[in-house]
C-alpha cells in the first residue's frame, strides 16, 4: 500500500514537469505547428502521469475507471483538434517556420 | 485533506498563468485557440489533483465535463470561424 501510495507520487512529480516544460514550448517556440507539437504532445503525457499516479494512489476501480475516461477523453480531444487546426493552417498557406 | 496534492495542484496553476502570455500575443486566432486548449488541459489535472486531495469525488465529475467540453470548443472553433481556402463555404469544406 504504502509502495503504490509513493510511487503514485512520483508519476504525479513526473507529470507535473511534463505540464511545465509543456507551457515552456507553448511560450518559446517560433510558430503555430512546432506550439501544436509541444503542446498536444508534452501535455498529454503530462496528464497520463497524473492519471496514473492519482490511479495508483486511489486504491478503487471505479475511480481508476473514471480517471481513464478522462484520459481518453482529453487524448481523442487534442488529437482531433490537434489535425484539425494544422490543417487549416496550411490551408490557410501559413508556411512552417525554417531556420 | 492532503496537503501534498494541493500543492501539486498550486504548481500547476503558473502553467496556466504564462500560457496567458500566448493569448495577448498570439498572432494568428488559432494560437489563443491552442492556449485554450492548454487550459483545457490543465484545468482537468487541477480538478483532478484538487478532487483527490479534497476528498470531494464530484471534482472527478467536473473534469469528466471539462474533457469532453474539450473537443467541442476546437472543433467548432474550426467550423465557425478559421477553417481553410473558404472555397466552399456551404456543405463540407473538407477536401
Amino acid at each position: 500500500m504504502d509502495i503504490l501510495y509513493h510511487s503514485g507520487t512520483v508519476l504525479i512529480l513526473l507529470g507535473l514537469s511534463f505540464f511545465l516544460s509543456g507551457t515552456v514550448g507553448l511560450i518559446r517556440f517560433p510558430d503555430i505547428y512546432t506550439r501544436l507539437h509541444a503542446l498536444t504532445k508534452a501535455d498529454n503525457v503530462g496528464l497520463g502521469f497524473v492519471v496514473s499516479g492519482l490511479a495508483l494512489q486511489s486504491g478503487s476501480w471505479a475511480v481508476t475507471a473514471k480517471l481513464l475516461l478522462i484520459w481518453l477523453l482529453v487524448l481523442i480531444a487534442s488529437s482531433a483538434s490537434c489535425h484539425l487546426i494544422a490543417r487549416s493552417a496550411m490551408q490557410k498557406n501559413i508556411q512552417p517556420w525554417t531556420r | 485533506m492532503s496537503w501534498m496534492h494541493t500543492t501539486f495542484a498550486l504548481i500547476l496553476l503558473p502553467a496556466i498563468v504564462v500560457g496567458m502570455f500566448r493569448i495577448l500575443r498570439g498572432p494568428t486566432a488559432a494560437d489563443r485557440m491552442v492556449t485554450a486548449q492548454l487550459f483545457g488541459t490543465c484545468g482537468v489535472a487541477i480538478l483532478l489533483l484538487l478532487g483527490t486531495g479534497m476528498g470531494n469525488p464530484v471534482l472527478l465529475d467536473i473534469a469528466l465535463v471539462f474533457a469532453l467540453l474539450a473537443a467541442l470548443t476546437t472543433m467548432t472553433f474550426i467550423r465557425r470561424t478559421w477553417h481553410g481556402s473558404g472555397k466552399k463555404k456551404h456543405g463540407h469544406p473538407i477536401p
